[in-house]
């Protein structure tokens, strides 16, 4: 399932409710990204969204992910606005039968959520509004999950 | 009438971010909204700028009708 709200959320209480009556999940990832001060520099960011573009975006990743993984259940929950240093922007879970997949999976949503969900992220602060694209390493890590992990090993090794 | 939605740093640019345009094809709004300001018309052809039209991607021109829903789209910052 895949939210995007406005309001602040506990992430606490979100892995909570996603844990229960999981009679046959062996597994429970859960990741929990913050806004940075950068050193003071960032007063607050803004996340715009396209409602009805992004949230069906995310949700074709979070699908290739419970798809790929095994998974039996997957959230993504994102922020949009206006937000400050501290507070909770995105939260992602997965739940499987064992932790490789649930570690991989939330592993390889937050990597394309951070390169390829369809935001538009501005930062304020002292020098006033600036857009921000996403860095060398982003699209790097995004990248690792693109072609399937090699799993047969090569004659000579 | 198609609505028209910009998004990112075309909104800055453009100074509104939600329109109605009455132009039956994707490049002549295009067009039309570079006509009309020069620096948003600049902004729109940069390069990795999108389009979506009724909240698909489109790549080259496409036919607008009265309901349809036109977003320009900067490249996206992740979340």
């Amino acid at each position: 399932m895949v939210r995007l709200q406005e309001e602040p959320f506990d992430a606490g209480a979100l892995l909570t409710a996603f844990t229960e009556g999981r009679r046959e999940t062996g597994a429970v990832v859960s990741f929990t990204g913050y806004v940075r001060a950068e050193a003071g520099t960032v007063e607050t960011l803004e996340l715009d969204a396209y409602p009805g573009f992004t949230d069906t975006a995310i949700e074709a990743m979070a699908q290739e992910a419970q798809s790929r993984f095994g998974l039996q259940d997957v959230l993504v929950v994102h922020r949009t606005g206006r937000m400050g240093p501290g507070e909770a922007i995105v939260f992602v879970a997965a739940a499987a039968a064992h932790r490789r997949a649930a570690f991989e999976a939330a592993d390889q949503l937050m990597d394309y959520l951070k390169s390829r969900a369809p935001f538009w992220k501005k930062s304020h602060g002292d020098g006033g509004g600036r857009w921000i694209e996403p860095s060398a390493q982003d699209y790097e890590d995004a990248k690792r999950w693109d072609a399937p992990p090699e799993t047969t090993p090569s004659e000579s090794s | 009438m198609a609505r028209v939605l910009l998004f990112g740093r075309l909104r800055d640019v453009a100074g509104w971010r939600e329109r109605d345009l009455d132009l039956s094809s994707l490049f002549a709004l295009r067009d039309a909204l570079a006509a009309e300001d020069a620096a948003l018309g600049e902004a729109l052809f940069a390069p990795g700028v999108q389009a979506a039209v009724d909240k698909a991607l489109v790549r080259g021109d496409a036919s607008l009708s009265a309901a349809s829903e036109v977003a320009f789209l900067p490249p996206m910052s992740g979340g």
